[in-house]
């Protein structure tokens, strides 16, 4: 808590509202991440530098008793870098709340341990850990000031009164509440109150934060304005930031890398393009993103579908050859007259303005297979329903999964 | 940009005469069906606080009947007599400081039996509020049984635990602590002990429903922002309990101040309260007008704490 540090580690990163959207400058270089292994296989040491892990969670485990046990976290090892925007996707229930709340120290772990910046943090209480909270409902205050919301934290650590009045004034800057620092938070709308618990939590400067679904009681235009301001705020403080949302656009619109949960394990940790484009298997796959699984046989780099045709695949180690199930994703398929593309009938036709949505049905196996055509500013050129139509595959989209 | 037209424009005012008249009738139904509801609410109010209260108002300007009631003779005396005392050899004024010691006594007792229920209500609050639903309806039932009860019999009850051969003294003596009885009964302790078992449910219920209402995840951000368990206390759970800590505390001051039944059983006739000098006015002191001129005192004074509060409350809500 004594070293928190107080000059704002600044980045340098060139950055604008359309590289955020693309997932913010770092992404290309952190895309080299390895992806994790279903059951990641428990280490002490984390899988790159550790002088580069603020928050090392070792094989923590969260068990509720009851009349039946509840598994909510299972065996979780995680390394997040400093600096990162790491986000905790998964559907309600599947442990990504409570692993935050492990490391904000609001629940001890059953077993585990958790260490930040290479200290074991597992036995401190929350009020010890330089770590700061953006809660889903906010937990402003209600009985004081925007600028006394901020000033809290600072406050509590003691910090010599001038020193807080620079920093809460830095905050509401930084926030553009300014205006706004004497209200009262219940007088102030959703977003502000949400600007003010951003402000609240990053006012004391510390080495992680943590936001547990802080948008999602946000409209929709609100919240994607949002998403670029957290994105730009953890761009300027330089501070690692553990997002959890159960909202895959979200996560892949802001995330230097993102960990899918599932039932208290972490099913695959990798950058937004290795989620969306290498999924590890099929629960991923299916969280995020539409998608086609198709039957077919895996032989060294090459599936051949049971649809017919063959496909150059880069198959992840653990997945052995034989029988195997391949992603597809409804954008990278596309109606074609080539011969050797697959012969398919189509079912449904769904417009949805910028694109339209077709199913289909293959000819020879049965399968589903939806795709995904951007429409032309005319407007036509879809086939219509119960048309015959042959459909291609562009090169590289099949991956293959590993159940 | 805009897209509206000249027409369009004026087209909310274009309305025909008798626009609005079905809504001006329908407001005024419903005006006068409140008033016909609240007429028996009305008449209560007439017949059982504003009647009684102008005619006690009238006694207080009367001078006392020889044996009870009141002579239709206009006098300030009773309301004199509250703070002064005529002399009946020279009869000149003196301070009376009978009625003042009661007051006093009132007073002081009251304040106590506010803050024990306070510091005693505020952690049973805490302590019920975070349990299941189930067993939280157990606790807040245990709380308001006792004031089922007739009070007499609670009263009497008390009495029966501190009285020289009771519960307390029994326990005390049969384990050697003591060897004589504490003299608890007919004591300004034994006021204040039992007004604060009979209040305590008072105090404890507005406190609870503050309580409930406090939203835990600010206590988690309260930690999360480095407070410690005091800071937490004082700067959020107090400011936000506070609401239920001053309601408790009026519902408890008010009725204290004129508590009668509790003083009149565990103080005896030494140790009077407010309630009982009035009382003893329309009883033994056939001095009906004084009787009347003190019960406007007290109600004066629990007015200005009223008044006070209100004050106090919404200033809060103005500062932020």
């Amino acid at each position: 808590m004594q070293n928190l540090r107080y000059a704002w580690p600044k980045k340098t990163a060139k950055f604008t509202a359309e590289n955020v959207q693309n997932g913010g400058p770092n992404t290309i270089m952190q895309a080299q991440t390895q992806v994790a292994d279903a059951t990641p296989e428990p280490t002490d040491t984390p899988e790159s530098d550790p002088a580069e892990i603020a928050i090392d969670a070792r094989r923590i485990s969260k068990i509720y008793r009851g009349e039946d046990d509840v598994r909510a976290l299972d065996n979780v090892s995680v390394g997040i870098r400093r600096n990162e925007f790491f986000t905790l996707l998964g559907p309600s229930g599947c442990g990504k709340t409570t692993l935050l709340r492990v490391i904000a120290g609001f629940e001890p772990p059953t077993s585990g341990q958790l260490w930040l910046n290479g200290k074991d943090i597992s036995r401190l209480p929350p009020n010890r850990r330089p770590v700061n909270t953006v809660f889903q409902s906010y937990a402003l205050f209600p009985h004081m000031s925007v600028a006394n919301n901020i000033k809290f934290g600072l406050e509590m650590l003691g910090k010599p009164k001038k020193q807080i009045d620079e920093i809460v004034d830095e905050m509401l800057t930084l926030v553009q509440m300014q205006p706004m620092k004497s209200r009262r938070t219940s007088e102030i709308s959703g977003g502000q109150q949400q600007r003010v618990a951003l402000a609240r939590a990053l006012a004391p400067q510390p080495e992680v934060r943590l936001l547990d679904e802080p948008l999602a009681a946000l409209d929709l235009m609100l919240r994607k304005e949002m998403q670029i301001e957290l994105k730009r705020l953890q761009h300027e403080t330089g501070i690692t930031f553990i997002f959890v949302t159960h909202d895959q656009e979200e996560a892949l619109t802001m995330s230097d890398r993102i960990a899918v949960m599932s039932a208290g394990k972490i099913l695959q940790i990798g950058s937004p393009q290795e989620i969306y484009q290498r999924p590890a298997e099929r629960f991923v796959a299916n969280f995020i993103g539409e998608s086609n699984f198709l039957d077919a046989t895996l032989k060294g780099k090459t599936v051949t579908l049971k649809a017919g045709g063959s496909f150059d695949v880069d198959p992840p180690e653990t997945v052995a050859e034989g029988e195997v199930s391949v992603l597809l994703r409804p954008e990278h398929a596309f109606i074609t007259d080539d011969e050797s593309a697959l012969p398919a009938r189509v079912e449904t036709v769904v417009y949805s303005g910028e694109a339209t949505s077709i199913h289909t049905r293959l000819e020879k196996t049965g399968e589903p297979v939806k795709l995904r055509l951007a429409n032309a500013p005319t407007g036509s050129g879809m086939p219509e329903q119960g048309a015959a139509v042959r459909i291609g595959i562009q090169p590289g989209a099949l991956s293959v999964l590993k159940d | 940009m805009t897209f509206v037209t000249p027409d369009s424009e004026a087209s909310p005012l274009d309305l025909p005469a008798e626009a609005g008249m079905l809504e001006d009738e329908h407001a005024r139904r419903d005006i006068r069906d409140r008033w016909l509801l609240s007429v028996p609410a009305l008449l209560i109010i007439f017949f059982a606080a504003a009647g009684p209260l102008s005619v006690m108002l009238l006694y207080s300007f009367l001078t006392p009947g020889d044996y009870s009631g009141v002579k239709w003779i206009f006098s300030f005396d009773a309301w004199t007599s509250i703070l002064v005392q005529r002399d009946i050899f020279d009869d000149t004024l003196q301070w009376s400081d009978a009625h003042l010691t009661i007051f006093w006594r009132s007073l002081s007792l009251s304040m106590i039996t506010t803050a024990l229920p306070l510091v005693f209500g505020l952690p049973t609050a805490w302590f019920i509020s975070p349990r299941p639903p189930g067993t939280r309806e157990f606790w807040l039932f245990l709380m308001t049984v006792p004031s089922w009860t007739n009070l007499l019999v609670r009263t009497i009850a008390v009495q029966e635990m501190i009285r020289a051969e009771g519960v307390i003294n029994n326990v005390l003596m049969f384990t050697g602590i003591i060897d004589t009885p504490i003299q608890m009964m007919f004591t300004n302790f034994a006021i204040g002990f039992g007004m604060t078992y009979v209040y305590l449910p008072l105090m404890v219920l507005p406190i609870y429903a503050a309580v409930e209402k406090l939203d835990k995840r600010l206590l988690e951000a309260c930690y999360d922002l480095y407070a410690s368990r005091w800071q937490a206390f004082f700067r959020v759970i107090l400011p936000l309990v506070k609401p239920g800590i001053i309601a408790g505390s009026i519902l408890v001051f008010v009725p204290c101040l004129g508590a009668y039944v509790v003083p009149r059983v565990l103080g005896g006739g030494k140790n009077l309260m407010f309630g009982n000098l009035i009382e003893l006015q329309f009883g033994g002191g056939r001095n009906w007008p004084l009787g009347a001129s003190l019960s406007f005192t007290l109600m004066v004074i629990v007015l200005i704490a009223l008044i006070f509060y209100i004050r106090v409350t919404s200033q809060e809500r103005k500062d932020g």
